[in-house]
């Protein structure tokens, strides 16, 4: 199943867009069963395990993550957050229909609001990405902030 | 009340089994504390691993004093306030790095020693006939009136007077113990950056929440219930042990009889800790290999002892909170009387396999990160109250679980883990080292300022 440059784009506004609607059943579908959101602490970072990181979740993590978000005893939602990504084109940095790996940078800001508060983040998400037999699947999405190591407010919502 | 006119009658704010609002929401007490309370106490600097080598240093904030921790070149370790005698500059400003043999003020060129003594001036004979010998700037880069050296944590007290170090914390210094002694070669190493982020209420309410034993099945039922959940449906696929994240956070979800038979100890000045008899980290999983490493070092009954302790968290009066059985601390940074910078620092074990470093960074960034879904019901809770204490006609915060008339009087006691004895203990040494604000002396200034580099 070969795969073009407007799928990939195409995947990637679309999973933005599956978070801002809230359709986090769907948008974890998105994910390879050994599928990773990673979002490291220091800029450049390349360890994963062995230094703090403001996310490393595996399926079982962001399953839960997504279900309290929803969840009648999570507090900190009531009321709700909203939020919603405005994207750079995605820049499709690599193809490789032999080992079925493909990687997508694109740059984004995003904003997360609760009550009267409103918090601006902006970095690079980097996808890299695995056709399976249903579609296109994440196996890492790599959300680098710009100021990742300043001190932030609660940041409750998946960028 | 009118503190700024009557600075002693912050005294009146603590009362046997409540305290008042004003505690958590005036900027005039939060200027006092920043004034006295923050000055009269030993407040954690650093750690030594953070500058291993001769010039390395590591710039951070005690109250709200610009510092730098420094090792001079004959090894040992400087607290300098980070500002040059001159005009005032902050001299370095990266988190962390190495100065070489000299601290170079990048305004007007001045020259610093590693240990803050002055070097040189561009072109000194400007200062010819000036007095300048007798200014405070011949002086150079002045020193915190006191610091101290155990282990490697190094702390200082701002104050020129007080009590010494080991008088200050007393029995409390069992945990940073036994922390470093969980390292086969006792030696910690700090990893990699802290967590960073700002919670917008008064920093007591988060230095309260360390041995807030009450809270955790209620606030976090929405992170580790959904996660215990989730977990009995697919843990029957799940090849391979228990993954560390589900040991981590399952135990959140542990009812109050739990917690109560946590115990919680507490010791003179404000210092305690609960998971005196078991505690959320008793159950973890450990590899043979680190015992097979404890026992070469310290024989199997000694490295049964220490890792037998598993202490949950020790509070270090007034903002420090310290994990050793996951490797880590927290600072709890007063910004304003809203507003708190948290950081979460993490540790290597030298000698000590590998996953006990990936158990912390995991617990790090799912517990106490701003993107945890954990901590955003803790920080949930306390800008609730922050906002609530706006409230009228009850000026007063309850801390009476559990309260025994004739508890805090001994070096060392230990309660029921449900009990809010460590938050009494806390007030107890706030107004303690808040008496120089009535101008006592009582508190702080009985001895004289003898700092070491132990």
């Amino acid at each position: 199943m070969s795969v073009t440059e407007q799928e990939l784009i195409d995947f990637v506004v679309r999973e933005a867009r599956l978070l801002d609607e809230e359709r986090y059943e769907d948008w974890l579908e998105l994910f390879t069963s050994d599928g990773r959101y990673w979002m490291p602490l220091e800029p450049g970072q390349t360890e994963e395990k062995l230094v703090t990181s403001l996310l490393y979740e595996d399926m079982i993590l962001l399953t839960t993550r997504v279900r309290r978000l929803t969840g009648k005893l999570t507090y900190s939602q009531q009321p709700k957050s909203r939020g919603v990504h405005i994207l750079q084109l995605p820049a499709v940095d690599s193809m490789d229909e032999a080992a079925n790996v493909f990687h997508v940078h694109t740059p984004f800001q995003f904003i997360e609001s609760r009550m009267d508060e409103k918090e601006m983040y902006a970095g690079w998400m980097d996808h890299n990405l695995t056709m399976e037999k249903d579609g296109l699947k994440i196996k890492m999405k790599r959300v680098e902030l710009v100021n990742c190591d300043a001190a932030h407010h609660n940041m409750q919502l998946i960028i | 009340m009118t503190y700024l006119n009557n600075p002693g009658s912050v005294l009146d704010l603590v009362r046997e089994g409540e305290v008042h609002r004003d505690l958590y929401t005036s900027e005039a007490v939060f200027d006092l504390e920043i004034q006295h309370l923050f000055r009269n106490t030993w407040v954690y600097v650093g750690h030594a691993s953070q500058t291993p080598n001769p010039g390395d240093y590591f710039t951070t904030t005690v109250a709200d004093q610009p510092i730098v921790m420094i090792r001079h070149q004959d090894n040992t370790i400087k607290v300098l306030y980070n500002r040059c005698p001159h005009r005032g500059a902050e001299i370095v400003r990266d988190v962390h790095g190495c100065a070489g043999t000299s601290l170079r003020c990048p305004y007007h060129a001045w020259t610093f020693n590693t240990d803050g003594s002055l070097r040189r001036i561009p072109e000194r004979e400007g200062y010819d006939n000036t007095g300048f010998e007798s200014s405070h700037a011949a002086r150079g880069m002045t020193a915190v009136a006191a610091m101290h050296v155990h282990r490697e944590w190094v702390f200082c007290r701002l104050a020129e007077k007080g009590e010494d170090f080991e008088t200050f914390f007393g029995g409390s210094l069992s945990t940073i113990d036994n922390f470093v002694d969980r390292s086969p070669a006792g030696r910690l190493e700090v990893v990699g950056a802290p967590l960073r982020y700002v919670n917008r209420c008064n920093w007591k309410m988060l230095i309260e929440n360390q041995t807030d034993t009450f809270h955790p099945m209620t606030v976090h039922a929405s992170s580790a219930m959904t996660a215990k959940t989730l977990w009995e449906e697919v843990k029957d696929k799940h090849e391979g042990p228990t993954p560390m994240v589900v040991e981590a956070i399952v135990p959140f979800t542990m009812p109050y009889n739990f917690y109560d038979g946590m115990g919680i100890r507490v010791w003179p000045n404000g210092h305690g800790h609960t998971g005196v008899h078991n505690s959320i980290h008793s159950d973890y999983t450990e590899e043979d290999e680190y015992f097979n490493a404890m026992r070469e070092a310290y024989g199997a009954e000694r490295a049964q002892e220490i890792l037998g302790e598993v202490r949950h968290n020790t509070v270090y009066f007034p903002n420090l909170m310290v994990k050793g059985p996951i490797q880590k601390l927290r600072l709890f940074k007063p910004i304003s009387a809203n507003e708190t910078l948290i950081e979460s620092w993490i540790f290597r074990l030298v000698g000590a396999p590998d996953y006990l470093l990936e158990r912390t960074a995991m617990y790090n960034r799912l517990i106490n990160a701003p993107t945890s879904m954990v901590g955003h019901d803790d920080t949930e809770m306390y800008e609730r109250a922050q906002q609530g204490l706006r409230a009228e006609r009850n000026e007063w915060v309850n801390i009476q679980r559990l309260q025994l008339h004739d508890e805090c009087t001994q070096p060392e006691e230990v309660h029921s883990g449900n009990s809010e004895v460590q938050f009494r203990n806390q007030f107890h040494a706030w107004l303690k080292y808040m008496a120089t604000a009535a101008g006592s002396i009582q508190a702080a200034a009985t001895q004289s300022a003898t700092g070491t580099d132990g």
